[in-house]
C-alpha cells in the first residue's frame, strides 16, 4: 500500500495529497497538464522531495519532512517508466534491460522479455528502436530492478496512433501478469478505460476525486471533465446468456440485463461497457413496438447543464447511467430529480 | 637508424613529458569540467576565469610563475624539496608540469562542452534504477563524455607536444633532460650551419602532429559509433 500524505510547491499552486492507493492493479492519475501528475510521482520516484509531510510504501518511509527522512531514488525501490523512456544510449537494449536488474529478477529476465516482445531487439542500440519499442524496452529495464511499484508517466503520450495500438496489449498483458502496483499517469480518457481499476483525478494540485473507475467516471465530479464525445458511462457487468436465436448476447446490469452484439464469453465473464450518454433517450411510458431492444426502468438522480446540454444521471439499481437530453426535452417531460422513467439505450460499446 | 640520437632523444623526451602531461592533468580537468558545469557556487566565475588563464597570458609569464612558485627556492617548490626530496627544477618533470599547465584550459574547456550535452535526465533514470552516485557518474555521465574526453586529450597532448616557452623559462634547455623537440628546433635555428639538421626536425615534429591529429579522429569516430549517433 502506498501513503501519501504530503504537500509540495509547485509553481503558482500547490500539490496537496492525502490519500492511501491499494496494494495491487493499475491506478490511473488524471488530469489536465499541470494539475500536478508528474510532480506527484516524481516525489514518490525521490526526483522532488516535498516540503512538508510524508509518503511510505508498504510500511517503508520513503519520506518525511518532520523526521528529515528522504531516500535518495536509488533506494526506493520505486520503478519509473518516462514519458521520452530515456535509454541509455550507449548501451545496447539487453545493457539497458540488465542495468538495474535485481538478482531476484534473473530467472524472469527470459520470461519478461518475452512477454513484451523484445526478444529481437536485444542486441541493438536504442537509437535504431522505434518509439513503442523504447518504451517496451524501458518498461522491462523498469520492472527488472525488482520494484515494489511502478511509475509510468503517459508512457503512450508520445507515440503517434499505429504505436499507442501497439503498445497497449503489452500493457494491458502486464497489469495481469505482473503483482505489484502500478501508478499510470495519463489525460487520456481513452487510455484510462482501457487499463485502469482506480482513478485519482487530480486539478491544480488537488484531489477531485479517488475511487474503482465505474465510481469516477460515473460520478459528477469527473462529468465536467470530459469532453463531449467522452460523455458517457462505464460499467461492470458479467455474460448472462446468449440468445438462443439472435447474434445476442445479455449482460447483467444490477437487476437488469442489457442486449449487446454476440460476445463469443463463457457465461459469468466479468467484462466493462461503455454507454455513451448521447445514445441514451428517456421515456416516461414504456414504448410499444420500438426497434429499441434495451429499456430500463430509471430513477433521475440528478441533472446537470453542461455546453447547453443537460447531462441526467440515472440510477437502475444500484448501478448509475447518464443519459444526455436537451433542455427543450427536460421541461416538457418536466424531468426533475427522484422521478421513474424509462431510459433507452441504442448502443453499447464493450471496453476489455 | 633514420633518426640521430640526438633527434630520438629529443622526440623521445617530448612524447615522455606529453604523455605524463596529460595523464596527471586528465583526472583534474574532469574534475573541474564537473565542477564548472554541475556546481554553483560564489567564485565560481573566479574559478573559471584561473582556469583559463594559461590560455592568455604569454607562455613566458607562465613560465616565470612556475619558477617562482615551483622552483627549488620557490614558496612550494622548498617546501616540496625539503618534505620529499622532489624538485621540478631543471628536470623532465618540471617541463611535464609546464606542459600540463599551458595545456590544461583546452583540456577542460573540450569536457566541459561534451559534459553540458549529457542528458541529466539520463542519469535520473539511472538512479531509479538503483544505481547511486558514483555508479551513475561511472556508467552513465563519463562514458556519454567520452567523446570530449578524447578530443580534450588530444588537444591536451598536441599543446603539450609544441609548448616552449614556458617550459625554456621555467626548466631551461638541457639536453636529455628538459630539451623537447621544440626546444632543440630552436637550438638548431641558433646554430650557424645547422639548417639541414632543423629541417628534418621540422618533418619530424610535422609527422607527429599529423599522427596525433589522425588518432584523434579515429578515437572520436570510435567514440561517436559506441553511443550510436
Amino acid at each position: 500500500m502506498l501513503e501519501l500524505n504530503f504537500s509540495q510547491q509547485l509553481g503558482n499552486h500547490q500539490l496537496t495529497i492525502n490519500q492511501q492507493l491499494p496494494a495491487k492493479g493499475i491506478t490511473a492519475i488524471f488530469g489536465v497538464s499541470g494539475a500536478g501528475k508528474t510532480s506527484l510521482i516524481n516525489a514518490i520516484s525521490g526526483l522532488t522531495q516535498p516540503q512538508q509531510g510524508s509518503i511510505r510504501l508498504n510500511g517503508r518511509v520513503l519520506s518525511d519532512a518532520n523526521s528529515g527522512v528522504n531516500l535518495p531514488p536509488e533506494k526506493r525501490r520505486v520503478g519509473y517508466v518516462f514519458q521520452d523512456a530515456r535509454l541509455f544510449p550507449h548501451y545496447r537494449v539487453r545493457g539497458n534491460l540488465q542495468y538495474g536488474m535485481a538478482k531476484s529478477m534473473q530467472p524472469q529476465f527470459d520470461s519478461l522479455v518475452q512477454l513484451l516482445g523484445i526478444e529481437p531487439l536485444l542486441t541493438r542500440f536504442p537509437w535504431s528502436l522505434s518509439g513503442g519499442e523504447k518504451q517496451r524496452v524501458a518498461i522491462g529495464r523498469a520492472l527488472l530492478s525488482a520494484p515494489e511499484i511502478l511509475l509510468l508517466d503517459e508512457p503512450l503520450a508520445s507515440l503517434d496512433i499505429p504505436r499507442k495500438r501497439e503498445l497497449l496489449p503489452y500493457l494491458q498483458k502486464l497489469a495481469q501478469q505482473v503483482d505489484i502496483p502500478l501508478l499510470y499517469v495519463s489525460h487520456s480518457l481513452d487510455e484510462i478505460l482501457q487499463l485502469a481499476d482506480n482513478v485519482l483525478v487530480l486539478d491544480e494540485g488537488k484531489v477531485k476525486a479517488f475511487g474503482a473507475l465505474e465510481q469516477v467516471w460515473g460520478s459528477s465530479a469527473m462529468r465536467p471533465w470530459l469532453p463531449r464525445a467522452e460523455q458517457s458511462s462505464v460499467l461492470r457487468v458479467q455474460v448472462l446468456e446468449q440468445h438462443p436465436h439472435y447474434q445476442m448476447t445479455a449482460v447483467s446490469l444490477g437487476d437488469q440485463h442489457i442486449w449487446v452484439s454476440r460476445l463469443e464469453l463463457p457465461l459469468k465473464t466479468p467484462l466493462r461497457i461503455r454507454i455513451q450518454s448521447a445514445d441514451v433517450s428517456l421515456v416516461l411510458q414504456p414504448p410499444v413496438n420500438s426497434s429499441i431492444r434495451n429499456v430500463l426502468p430509471a430513477r433521475v438522480v440528478e441533472l446537470l447543464e453542461i455546453e447547453g446540454q443537460v447531462e441526467v444521471r440515472l440510477q437502475i439499481g444500484h448501478r448509475e447511467l447518464w443519459a444526455r437530453i436537451t433542455p427543450w426535452a427536460r421541461d416538457e417531460l418536466a424531468i426533475k430529480p427522484g422521478m421513474w422513467l424509462y431510459a433507452q439505450i441504442k448502443s453499447v460499446s464493450i471496453t476489455p | 637508424m633514420i633518426l640521430s640520437d640526438a633527434e630520438w632523444q629529443a622526440v623521445e623526451l617530448s612524447l615522455k613529458v606529453s604523455t605524463l602531461a596529460v595523464i596527471c592533468s586528465l583526472p583534474l580537468g574532469i574534475l573541474m569540467a564537473w565542477i564548472l558545469v554541475r556546481c554553483d557556487f560564489p567564485g565560481k566565475a573566479l574559478l573559471d576565469s584561473v582556469i583559463h588563464l594559461p590560455l592568455v597570458l604569454p607562455p613566458v609569464v607562465v613560465g616565470y610563475l612556475l619558477l617562482v612558485a615551483m622552483g627549488r627556492r620557490g614558496f612550494i617548490g622548498e617546501w616540496l624539496y625539503q618534505w620529499f626530496g622532489f624538485s621540478f627544477a631543471f628536470s623532465w618533470r618540471g617541463a611535464a608540469l609546464a606542459s600540463a599547465v599551458v595545456a590544461f584550459p583546452l583540456m577542460v574547456r573540450a569536457i566541459r562542452l561534451a559534459l553540458e550535452a549529457v542528458d541529466t535526465r539520463l542519469e535520473q533514470a539511472a538512479r531509479t534504477l538503483g544505481a547511486g552516485r558514483w555508479r551513475v557518474f561511472f556508467t552513465i555521465t563519463l562514458p556519454l563524455t567520452l567523446p570530449g574526453i578524447i578530443v580534450g586529450t588530444v588537444l591536451g597532448f598536441a599543446r603539450s607536444l609544441g609548448e616552449f616557452g614556458a617550459t625554456i623559462t621555467f626548466v631551461s634547455n638541457i639536453p636529455g633532460e628538459t630539451r623537447t623537440l621544440p626546444l632543440a628546433m630552436y637550438t638548431l635555428i641558433e646554430t650557424p650551419g645547422a639548417e639541414g639538421a632543423a629541417a628534418r626536425l621540422c618533418v619530424i615534429a610535422v609527422v607527429l602532429a599529423l599522427a596525433s591529429l589522425l588518432v584523434s579522429e579515429w578515437l572520436a569516430r570510435w567514440g561517436r559509433k559506441r553511443l550510436g549517433a
